[in-house]
């Protein structure tokens, strides 16, 4: 990992960080939304919407493309939500990293070669999974496995699926259409003017 | 809206403590409450976090404005239990259709609520009485943290009130344009997304112009970085750790002796 | 101290046909101070960015060589201190002491010879503050100030400033033209640019004039240089000093008012003022920086929410709608009857190409298709934007950017037009292009406000003028 294409460059290191912030701002609004309106919708169904958590870390790697990439960026969003007042404060310190981690191995186990469609939806669910035994653990200790828990876990994981996955993949595109990603490789290939 | 500076009285004994160590104190006493699930060691654990607040200079008013999102996600967890709890044992309280309320639950549902906030409060603490620039500072000094990124978070962070003010002037740049949505909800669903996007894509632009400003002022030239502003890890600063560890070490041992205590995996 | 050298230079951005500066043969001796000048779009800011190492391979395509002292710019970063056209991106923390010190920590200074520095560098650009003063609570002239102490601090041989004074009130650009005159000793090289010539003079012993097409258009000693090309300089756009701008005062007197403040205002950015703007007529708002010109703008363009008193359109501009404030019309309406530019151009922006940023307004309040194209044709062609019609917005050099952004108000043909500082950074050509627009605008019956720090341009068109106070 010392060659130079994977060392990171200052912009790397500081569009990932701003995608953290951004994502940070989104969780905190998000967490007001799922712990408010979204209550209308009781759990495990509301796990339709757990993906939106896992965004940052696909988003990352996908955008930056270098080692650390998605677990720099998800960790970076949970500590920026925390700073805010997330509704479930602290904890995200721990559970942040542990599904970056799980995301990161994703694009890990392809030598961080490889940033296609296949390996963003590997990296979400494992994250998504990651992310549900996590909270079913920790935070629900107590429910039942048939009723609550294994239906959570497959809710977050395709979820994560969707919404991290392949939304990561579009929003990238749509990024690298406006220009913004031209200093990475995702925004290169556009007509001159 | 968003609040970032810290809103404590900085001179107060433990908020002038060292970031790191506020952190590492915070963790160690949070992350040990995690493995019970009871509710008497998280009750321990709050009663001893609102008798320290004073010596972080913070005011309850402050405390309770910041924590407020917290009951929000505690009702969620109580709603959780009592739709789905394994675990139906104890003297039925409530019977409506297929949902049975037993004390057994509430039990469950009031430890997992005390140990939520139990767990989220030296967050909120340690966020209040933190300045970002001190905590980047001590995590590259004290924690070994790599500087380019924490200095590259660090100056990320500062966007954040900007932002707020970033939304509101691309919402005046697309009225002053004829966008608008009148009252079409799907309408101002789509704007809403389009100007969130905007805003996205905004930052990575502020993201992209602020690295070349870095490097113009030599930012990862390659020369090993001085330190302008020193933060020092002293004695005191490890007995707040100790004491963290020792004050939530008392909380489960109370617990235990009380013969309350439910181990989390188990 | 140091000497550049280019030898046949060019870059071509990333994404684009056209090389933004290209065949550059230049020398600039160690210890001389040298004005760069051509017209909008000729490559100044690229080639500034060039000589601080700032272009990075991935990001266009080079011809020809750069040396700093014989180095690679990438290679000499710690001989060079730059101050872009924006400050308010270049400033990197939270707090102002900091931000100085910033360069310093990087370029490794000792601990303790750090903060003698940054206070050195504060004092030397008459910073006013303490150095723990929140960086985000500074007007665009102290950011300027900040950002130049923040070169100044890593003590560089070579110094280059992009337009240092664009945004700032007269008081303001004197102040910061002293600080650049004291800072820079025999020991810097300077290299600046600056459309307005006149007031850059004295900082320099060199004028070195850009051709647009590529290449060196005029080089030498100021006086030279503008006895020798003086007469087409100006008409390629340059601003050579002492030619001024024949005026285009109202030609008949003003029409019937179209919109009136009564106490308008919103605290703490804006007083409570009054204020009423007639068909036929250019108003003038002046100011110096954090008087509240800008919110007026915002909310006589119906964009901001008031906080006190009222704005109310006649029904000369608002027909039906006359009862109602203007931020409570709907958008549509509201883009056919006011069009608003925004002070930073960038903020205006919504679409992702100069084509579609000109045909949106237009196609939003309800034009067929045809008659978008036509207007927005006509506007490309009017600005010298038609080369351009593909481009990104946010990839528009600073006076691409501007004129773009007062193209976009026009589109709409609207009865009000209100602009915020419509002529910074502009080349002469341009300058005298809007004062023409304006003044037809005008002629033909538009109302025009013009938030400016310009006094040639207030000379040009104003036919009255409003003085905001800065409240203490
Ligand atoms: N990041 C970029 N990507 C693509 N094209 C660019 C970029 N920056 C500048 N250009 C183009 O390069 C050309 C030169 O731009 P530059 O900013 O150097 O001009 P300038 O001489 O500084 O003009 P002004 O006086 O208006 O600031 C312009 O046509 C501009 O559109
Ligand atoms: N979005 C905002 N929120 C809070 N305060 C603001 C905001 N925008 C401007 N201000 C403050 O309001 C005051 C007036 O700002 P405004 O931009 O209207 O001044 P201006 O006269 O246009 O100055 P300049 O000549 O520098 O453009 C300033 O003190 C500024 O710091
Ligand atoms: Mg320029
Ligand atoms: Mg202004």
């Amino acid at each position: 990992m010392d060659n130079t294409a994977n060392r990171w460059r200052t912009i790397d290191i500081v569009i990932a960080s701003v995608l953290g912030v951004a994502f940070g701002v989104i969780f905190w609004a998000w967490g007001l939304l799922w712990n408010g309106p979204a209550d209308a919708i009781p759990l495990p169904g509301r796990a339709v919407l757990y993906g939106v958590w896992l965004v940052p870390a696909v988003l990352g790697a996908l955008i930056i493309r270098k080692p650390g990439a998605a677990f720099f960026t998800l960790t970076f969003a949970a500590l920026v939500s925390v700073a805010l007042g997330s509704s479930w404060g602290w904890t995200l310190v721990v559970q942040g990293p542990l599904e970056a981690a799980a995301a990161e191995l994703a694009f890990a186990v392809f030598g961080y070669r490889t940033y296609r469609l296949p390996v963003a939806l590997l990296a979400a669910t494992l994250a998504g999974l990651a992310a549900s035994l996590y909270d079913v653990f920790i935070w629900y200790p107590g429910t039942a496995w048939g009723s609550f828990r294994l239906p959570y876990i497959l809710i977050t994981a395709v979820s994560s699926l969707v919404v991290a996955g392949l939304g990561s993949v579009a929003l990238t595109r749509a990024l690298a259409g406006t220009g913004v990603l031209d200093r990475f490789p995702a925004g290169r290939e556009r007509p001159a003017v | 809206m968003i609040v970032i500076e810290p809103v404590a009285a900085p001179g107060a004994p433990l908020a002038r403590r060292n970031p790191v160590a506020k952190l590492a104190a915070a963790l160690v006493f949070s992350v040990a409450l995690i493995a019970t699930l009871d509710p008497v060691a998280p009750a321990i654990a709050i009663a001893i976090e609102l008798g320290v607040l004073p010596l972080f200079g913070v005011r309850y008013r402050v405390l309770a404005r910041r924590a407020w999102p917290l009951l929000a996600g505690a009702a969620g967890i109580v709603v959780t239990l009592v739709l789905f709890a394994a675990d139906r044992s104890g003297r039925v309280l409530v019977e409506a259709g297929p949902v049975t309320v037993t004390s057994g639950v509430l039990l469950t549902a009031l430890g997992l609520v005390l140990r939520m906030l139990a767990v989220a409060l030296p967050g909120v603490i340690v966020f209040a009485t933190t300045d970002p620039t001190d905590l980047a500072d001590a995590l590259i000094q004290n924690a070994k943290a790599p500087a380019r990124f924490a200095i590259g978070a660090l100056a990320a962070f500062r966007l954040v009130p900007l932002l707020g003010q970033e939304w509101q002037m691309i919402s005046m740049a697309r009225r002053a344009r004829g966008v608008d949505a009148g009252r079409n909800p799907l309408a101002r669903l789509r704007l809403f997304v389009s100007t969130a996007f905007a805003l996205l894509v905004g930052a990575i632009r502020r993201g992209t112009r602020l690295a070349v400003a870095m490097d113009a002022r030599g930012f990862d030239a390659g020369t090993p970085r001085t330190v302008a502003r020193r933060q020092r890890f002293t004695t005191a600063d490890g007995l707040l750790i100790a004491g963290a560890a020792a004050l939530a070490g008392g909380a489960l041992a109370a617990s235990i002796l009380l013969g309350t205590f439910r181990p989390l995996l188990g | 101290m140091s000497a550049v050298q280019l030898r046949g230079f060019g870059w071509r951005h990333a994404g684009r046909k056209a090389w933004a500066v290209r065949g550059v043969d230049l020398r600039v001796e160690a210890g001389e101070r040298v004005l760069l000048l051509g017209p909008s779009g000729a490559g100044k800011s690229t080639l500034l960015s060039a000589l601080a190492g700032l272009l990075p391979e991935d990001s266009g395509e080079q011809e020809g060589t750069v040396e700093i002292d014989g180095l690679d710019p990438r290679k000499a970063r710690e001989r060079v201190g730059i101050v872009f056209q924006d400050p308010e991106t270049q400033l990197v923390m939270a707090r102002c002491g900091d931000d100085v010190a910033f360069g310093l920590e990087n370029r490794g200074v000792p601990a303790d010879e750090i903060w003698p520095r940054v206070d050195e560098a504060l004092h030397r650009v008459g910073f006013p503050y303490h150095r723990d003063r929140p960086t985000a609570a500074l007007s665009g002239g102290e950011q300027q100030r900040l950002a130049l102490a923040g070169a100044l601090a890593l003590r560089p041989t070579l110094l280059l400033l992009d337009e240092p004074t664009a945004n700032l009130d007269p008081a303001g650009a004197a102040l910061v033209r002293r600080a650049v005159a004291d800072a820079v000793d025999a020991d810097t090289t300077l290299i600046l640019v600056e459309h307005r010539v006149a007031e850059a003079l004295p900082l320099v012993d060199r004028v070195v004039v850009l051709e647009p097409g590529g290449g060196v258009r005029a080089d030498g000693p100021p006086a030279a240089v503008f006895a020798a090309h003086g007469d087409a300089l100006a008409a390629e756009g340059v601003w050579v000093p002492g030619r001024i701008v024949a005026p285009r005062h109202a030609t008949a007197p003003a029409g019937e008012p179209l919109i009136t403040a009564d106490r308008l205002g919103l605290p703490p950015r804006l007083a409570p003022t009054d204020l009423s703007v007639r068909a036929g007529e250019a108003l003038a708002v002046l100011g110096p920086n954090g008087a509240g010109k800008s919110t007026l703008a915002l909310l006589l363009g119906g964009l901001l929410r008031p906080g006190t008193g009222t704005a109310s359109a006649t029904a000369a501009l608002a027909g039906r709608d006359a009862g109602t404030p203007p931020h409570r019309w709907r958008a549509p309406a509201l883009a056919g009857r006011i069009g608003s530019v925004f002070q930073d151009p960038e903020h205006q922006f919504v679409t992702g190409t100069v084509f579609d940023e000109l045909a949106l307004g237009p196609r939003r309040t309800g034009r067929s298709e045809a008659a978008v194209r036509a207007t927005v044709e006509a506007l490309l062609e009017r600005l010298r934007l038609a080369k351009l019609a593909g481009a990104n917005p946010y990839t528009l050099s600073g006076g691409e950017a501007r004129r773009l952004s007062v193209a976009t108000a026009l589109a709409t043909a609207p009865r009000l037009l209100i602009c915020d500082e419509p002529t910074f950074g502009q080349d002469r050509r341009t300058w005298r292009e809007l004062v023409d627009l304006f003044a037809e605008l005008r002629d033909a019956g538009h109302g025009v406000v013009t938030v400016t720090h310009d006094p040639d341009f207030v000379a040009a068109l104003a036919d009255r003028t409003v003085i905001l106070e800065r409240r203490a």
